[in-house]
């Protein structure tokens, strides 16, 4: 018999069963629940199922981050209610505006470790494979489904191994990687996949770089992504968590649907073109091509070290186009403030927005107009995904968006990082 | 054996154009959200669509965001199944959940164009089309009970007692 892979390892745990293969279909239990500004739809959807309350409080997470603070009054509403709901409920893991997007704020409390399952009503939830945990979106009925039972049944996907080696050069990331990635495969080339990771490139990569790889791997059409969890992984957990966990890995001879490679040592900057986020060129292809608006932040880039990083290019330089800057979490604002980071971003220009997800998904701080091109270190550039159909949106790693900043138009940053 | 009217979009339709992203905290009830279905995609479905009606698609119909309303949507502008070569996996789970059939069916987008008709046959497990026939592969037991039973808030409100 062959060994089982991460996924089939993870969701047999998490279903309370002595092991699982892909193609099973089980009642899993997740270890967290969370939602966002989508909560109070899902509440609505509850109160139809006639469950008395939320079966598990305490596995339960909302944060209010995809529209803050709230731009209409009807979005205000929206967060009362929520609020109300939190209250009612007794849900203890609840984040209030500008606390910052729920994929990087549930990972710094340390509300779910390697080894657990997660379940969000956010597509992006494949970003805590970072921290060796099965994560997956759910959409709004699921979600009430799991707060009325706190279970909800998955077929166990096959897995896909990605094996990443070499290091990147200088001004190169993880983010063109995973670009990359999408580029070679395509947006359905993980379709019903659970992604795993492997190869000597991933113990190299800092604990702020480590989410961009599952988080895009939304984008790839995977179920979820893993990415193996190290002493490194542990050493940030250990402070803040509230229960002991056992990390999972994926036995040697695991069988897989598919497995790919990369080398990241000649990697260039990459970009992903309007409308897709698989329409993947190398950078040089597009420099020049003028953008009114760049945009730094997302549950992708808007960690600590993506703001030194543009800070790093944005030195001592003006921008010419609008730079919005939204850090992912308040923690991350804190930081960026603490060292000096927003200062010299600041200097250089840009404008500085509330922890949250900004203009991401086109719901306000940020919606470019008709023509405007907008490049962005978000994950997903959909037409109107910004909230305006006929604006373009170009996807690349902080570096290229600070760069393209200062010239207002698609630059390469490596002529900024010479010195 | 039922007849529908189809509508044949391509490959890799996102739920951002099947449902966009800024309606998704201002509009709540699956009528207005209907009203807005595939509206940065074919302006002329949401005004146009007859009860009945079934989307026919190529890859990846539905990849992207986790929402749900991009199945609503569809749903309650009457659209009564959706066939495609594939589907996002977020979105197929969707589809069951909320009790609208997905179908996998790599071949028939390539057979069929707008306002053409088709057949489905739910006992015979078949669709035919223009001449062609194809077979619908079946869901497992346990899945195809959730679909049976309109998805997955009938189901609660059966174990709930609502109904
Ligand atoms: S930052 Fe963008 S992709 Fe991330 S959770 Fe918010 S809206 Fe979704």
């Amino acid at each position: 018999m062959t060994g089982y892979t991460f996924a089939e390892k993870a969701l047999a745990r998490a279903a309370g069963v002595s092991s699982a293969r892909a193609g099973n279909v089980l009642d899993v239990k997740p270890d967290l629940i969370f939602s966002h500004d989508n909560s109070a739809a899902i509440q609505r959807i509850f109160e139809k199922t006639g469950a008395p309350r939320i079966v598990h409080p305490e596995r339960v997470a909302i944060t209010l981050d995809h529209a803050v603070p709230a731009p209409t009054t009807q979005h205000a509403q929206n967060h009362a209610e929520i609020r109300q709901w939190v209250q009612q409920q007794g849900i203890k893991h609840f984040f209030e505006v500008g606390r910052g997007i729920c994929h990087q704020v549930i990972s710094e409390e340390a509300l779910i470790l390697p080894g657990e399952t997660i379940f969000g009503a956010d597509s992006h939830s494949t970003h805590y494979g970072w921290l060796g945990a099965f994560g997956m979106g759910v959409g709004r009925t699921e979600l009430a489904a799991l707060w009325a039972t706190g279970e909800l049944w998955l077929r166990v996907p096959e897995s896909m191994k990605i094996t990443l080696t070499g290091q990147f050069r200088r001004g190169v990331t993880i983010k063109d990687a995973s670009l990359r990635i999408l580029g070679d495969l395509s947006v359905d080339g993980g379709q019903y996949r659970a992604i795993e990771f492997a190869g000597d490139t991933l113990s190299t990569l800092t604990l702020d770089e480590r989410p961009v790889l599952p988080n895009m791997m939304a984008e790839f059409g995977a179920m979820s992504a893993y990415l193996p969890p190290d002493q490194a992984v542990f050493d940030c957990l250990e402070d803040k968590r509230t229960r002991d966990y056992t990390p999972l890995y994926p036995d040697a001879d695991a069988v897989y649907a598919e497995e790919y490679a990369l080398d990241v040592c000649q990697l260039e900057p990459q970009i992903a073109l309007p409308h897709q986020p698989d329409n993947v060129v190398p950078l040089s292809q597009v420099i020049g091509q003028p953008v009114q608006q760049a945009f730094l932040g997302t549950c992708t880039n808007g960690r600590y070290e993506d703001l030194q990083a543009a800070a790093a290019v944005l030195r001592g330089q003006k921008v010419r186009c609008r730079l919005i800057v939204i850090p992912a979490s308040s923690e991350v604002y804190r930081q960026a403030a603490l060292s000096g980071v927003l200062a010299t971003l600041a200097e250089a220009g840009a404008a500085i927005g509330t922890p949250g997800c900004g203009p991401c998904m086109g719901n306000h701080m940020g919606i470019p107009a008709p023509d405007e091109a907008t490049v962005s270190s978000a994950n997903r550039n959909f037409r109107g995904r910004m909230g305006t159909p006929e604006a373009p949106v170009y996807l690349a790693s902080p570096y290229v968006v600070a760069a393209s900043a200062i010239c207002g138009h698609l630059a390469d940053p490596r002529e900024f990082l010479k010195a | 054996m039922t007849t529908h009217r189809v509508w044949v979009y391509g490959d890799s339709v996102n739920t951002d154009v099947i449902f966009p992203g800024k309606y998704t905290y201002t509009l709540k009830t699956p009528e207005d959200i209907a009203a807005h279905a595939l509206e940065d995609l074919d302006p002329t479905f949401a005004v146009s669509v007859h009860p009945g009606d079934v989307i026919v698609a190529g890859r990846n119909w539905g990849n992207g965001s986790s929402r749900e309303q991009a199945v609503t949507a569809l749903k309650y502008a009457g659209i009564a199944a959706i066939i495609a070569a594939s589907f996002g996996g977020l979105y197929f789970r969707n589809c069951i959940n909320q009790g609208l059939w997905p179908i996998v069916c790599p071949e028939l987008h390539h057979h069929v164009r707008t306002g053409d008709t088709i057949m489905l046959d739910r006992a015979a497990m078949q669709i035919t089309a223009n001449g062609h026939t194809f077979a619908i592969p079946p869901l497992s037991p346990s899945v195809q009970a959730i679909l049976d039973g309109g998805g997955l808030l009938p189901m609660l409100q059966r174990r709930f007692g609502q109904v």
